[in-house]
This record gives structure tokens, C-alpha cells and sequence, in this order.
């Protein structure tokens, strides 16, 4: 089956993010497709590399990064929910006059349409949030 | 047009809102997708139950607050075709409120109808 | 039609609204702080009894145990894990997240 996820919270404050991962993990392990992540609000902080949780704590960021590259999962962050909280790519960077960019490996940021297009394409599109 | 047309899908998507507006981003954020989403021509509603009814409450006015007042995109949505508003009446009457204190046409609905509307949906995007 | 709740009902009125809502023979699973609605003996345990003549109730057993309630879930509730809450998605037209 293929599944859609949305995110709509930041790491660590509400366990939207970890149930999502944990939820998506088992999706994987039983044969489903998920066709994207897309990460909006808040949820855009996921995407993040610059978090450093302490060292006994799970690192949310960089899970998700590695299930994506397991995986090949397409994890969307929102341009527009991303430029609001100050996520940014190489091209964003440049493109807004700013002078670093911070995403993590595995994201891609792009427009809401992908959202609509995952809930379209997708047999389930499941929501986590707050 | 083209994104429904290459897709070759129509959904029953239904946006579900209930948060109050101006606490919290979901209300404006929520409506940046309805926007988004009318060029993609599926089959959209939208509900209001609970406090996002407050979304609608006309004469809205955030200067002292200096963030923007979006409630007359919601005005907007017809221009999108987005025409199917439904509002639960008793979350309305609940919060001291009546269809005509509302900045746009909507249905009002009972519970047992809006369960269905619900039910009928392929997707569902709560905010 | 699968519904999932991830409020405490003691602070928030999710799971009033979900209950309300949800159609008979429909599934509810509560998740995080959700799970607190499955407790017995609460304030809202004779409302989750009455649901549970009508909708099918899970809980997701980490989130139950995370916070120690799992000696306290009522009768009739079920516990799953992660996989079993994507089976429920499966088996469900559509999800709604009552955030």
C-alpha cells in the first residue's frame, strides 16, 4: 500500500516526530511504500543538521536522515513553513541573501503542491501532529 | 487543469480545522494549502468543528496584534472553486455564536451529518 | 474509517470530539498522551466504556507503557504496537487525526 505522511510538529517538544518515525519503520518493515514525508508547521525543525541532542538521548534529525537514505525516502520540508522558521538550502541561501544554509541530508525543500500531490497519489495519507 | 488531467485522479479531500485562529500558525498555515491545493482540482470541502469555527467570525481585526487578519481569504476561496464549507452547529452554538456572525457562506451541519461528510472523504488533512 | 486521539482527555477535549464523531463500527486508536483516555477509573472511563458498545478501541502499547498505565487499560480496549497500527491505516478508507 502506498502511504503518505505528514509531519506537522518540530523534534523533541511533542512526539509527533518520533511516533511518525516509529510509524513509518514498521510501514517499511511490513512491504508498504511511502511515498513521501512531507514535514509543515514546525515540522519543518526536523530537517535541521545543526541539532546536537546530548549523547544519550535519541538524534531525531539524523534517524530520519538515515531511514531516507535506507529507504530512498523522498522527505519534502515545506518552502514556505521553512522560510518562515529559518530552514534553508544551499539555493535558498543564496537565493535570500543569507549566509549559511542548514539542511540535513536526506531533505529536499519544496512547495505545499507536494503535499496535495502525495495525498492524491497515495492509498493513506496519515497525519502527525498536536 | 494539467495536474488533475496528468494525475488522472479525483479526490475527496476534506481539511479539517479546529484551531482557533492567531494562538497558533495551523489556521493560516491550513489555508495556505486550501490555496495551494485548488490548482491541483480535486474534489475539496472543508470543515470547521470545534474552535476553528473562530476562523469565520466576521470583523476580525489584527492591527494591535501586527500580524496579518487572512480572514477575508477565506472570502477568496469561491474564486477558487473551494464552495463546500461546512460548519458544525453545535461547536458554533457552543461558543455563543450564529451563522450570520460568519465572514462567508457556509452549511451548517449537525454531528450525524458531518460524521458522513467525513466518512465519504478519500483524504483527510487535519490541522 | 480509523480515528486517532494524542490528547490527554483530562486537559484537552479530543477524545469528547472524536467520540462524537467517530461512526459506528469505526476504529479509534489513541497514541502519546492519548493513551491516558484508555485508563480505567477515570473521569472519562464510563464515556470510553459507552464508546466502546459502538467503536472499536486500541491503544498503542508503547505509548501505555512509556507512561506506566499498563496495568490500568480497561477491559476491552486492545493494545497494539507500531505495526499494528499500520494495519489499522490499512484497513481503514481514511484517518483522521483529531490534533
Amino acid at each position: 500500500m502506498k502511504l503518505g505522511i505528514l509531519i506537522s510538529e518540530g523534534p523533541y517538544t511533542h512526539a509527533a516526530s518520533d511516533t511518525a518515525y516509529q510509524f513509518v519503520k514498521a510501514a517499511l518493515a511490513k512491504g508498504h511504500e511511502v511515498i513521501r514525508v512531507f514535514f509543515y508547521h514546525d515540522g519543518v525543525n526536523n530537517g535541521t543538521r545543526l541539532t546536537v541532542p546530548p549523547q544519550d538521548d535519541r538524534n531525531i534529525v539524523q534517524r530520519w536522515s538515515e531511514l531516507a537514505a535506507q529507504h530512498k525516502l523522498d522527505m519534502v520540508v515545506c518552502i514556505a513553513a521553512a522560510q518562515r522558521r529559518g530552514l534553508m538550502d544551499a539555493a535558498e541561501a543564496k537565493r535570500n541573501g543569507k549566509d549559511a544554509d542548514n539542511i540535513a541530508p536526506g531533505f529536499r525543500i519544496s512547495g505545499l503542491g507536494q503535499l496535495i500531490e502525495a495525498a492524491i497519489q497515495a492509498d493513506r495519507l496519515v497525519v502527525f501532529g498536536d | 487543469m494539467a495536474e488533475a488531467a496528468e494525475g488522472g485522479k479525483v479526490k475527496k479531500i476534506l481539511y479539517v480545522n479546529r484551531k482557533a485562529p492567531y494562538g497558533t500558525i495551523y489556521a493560516l498555515e491550513s489555508l495556505e494549502v486550501v490555496l495551494i491545493g485548488a490548482a491541483f482540482e480535486q474534489d475539496v470541502s472543508l470543515a470547521f468543528i470545534g474552535d476553528g469555527v473562530f476562523q469565520l467570525v466576521k470583523g476580525q481585526n489584527t492591527k494591535g496584534l501586527e500580524v496579518k487578519n487572512f480572514s477575508p481569504t477565506y472570502r477568496a476561496l469561491e474564486d477558487y472553486d473551494v464552495t463546500k464549507l461546512y460548519v458544525e452547529g453545535e461547536s458554533l452554538r457552543a461558543r455563543g455564536l450564529v451563522e450570520d456572525d460568519l465572514i462567508v457562506p457556509v452549511e451548517v451541519v449537525d454531528g450525524a451529518r458531518m460524521t458522513e461528510i467525513m466518512e465519504d472523504q478519500d483524504v483527510i488533512l487535519s490541522f | 474509517m480509523l480515528h486517532t486521539v494524542n490528547k490527554s482527555p483530562f486537559e484537552h477535549g479530543c477524545l469528547g470530539e472524536c467520540l462524537k464523531f467517530a461512526r459506528k463500527g469505526s476504529a479509534v486508536l489513541l497514541i502519546e498522551d492519548g493513551v491516558y483516555g484508555a485508563a480505567k477509573g477515570t473521569a472519562v472511563s464510563k464515556q470510553v466504556e459507552e464508546a466502546l458498545k459502538s467503536v472499536s478501541i486500541y491503544a498503542l502499547r508503547p505509548d501505555v507503557e512509556a507512561r506506566g498505565m499498563q496495568h490500568r487499560v480497561m477491559d476491552g480496549i486492545h493494545l497494539v504496537d507500531y505495526g499494528g497500527f499500520v494495519d489499522l491505516v490499512a484497513e481503514h478508507d481514511a484517518v483522521q487525526s483529531w490534533l
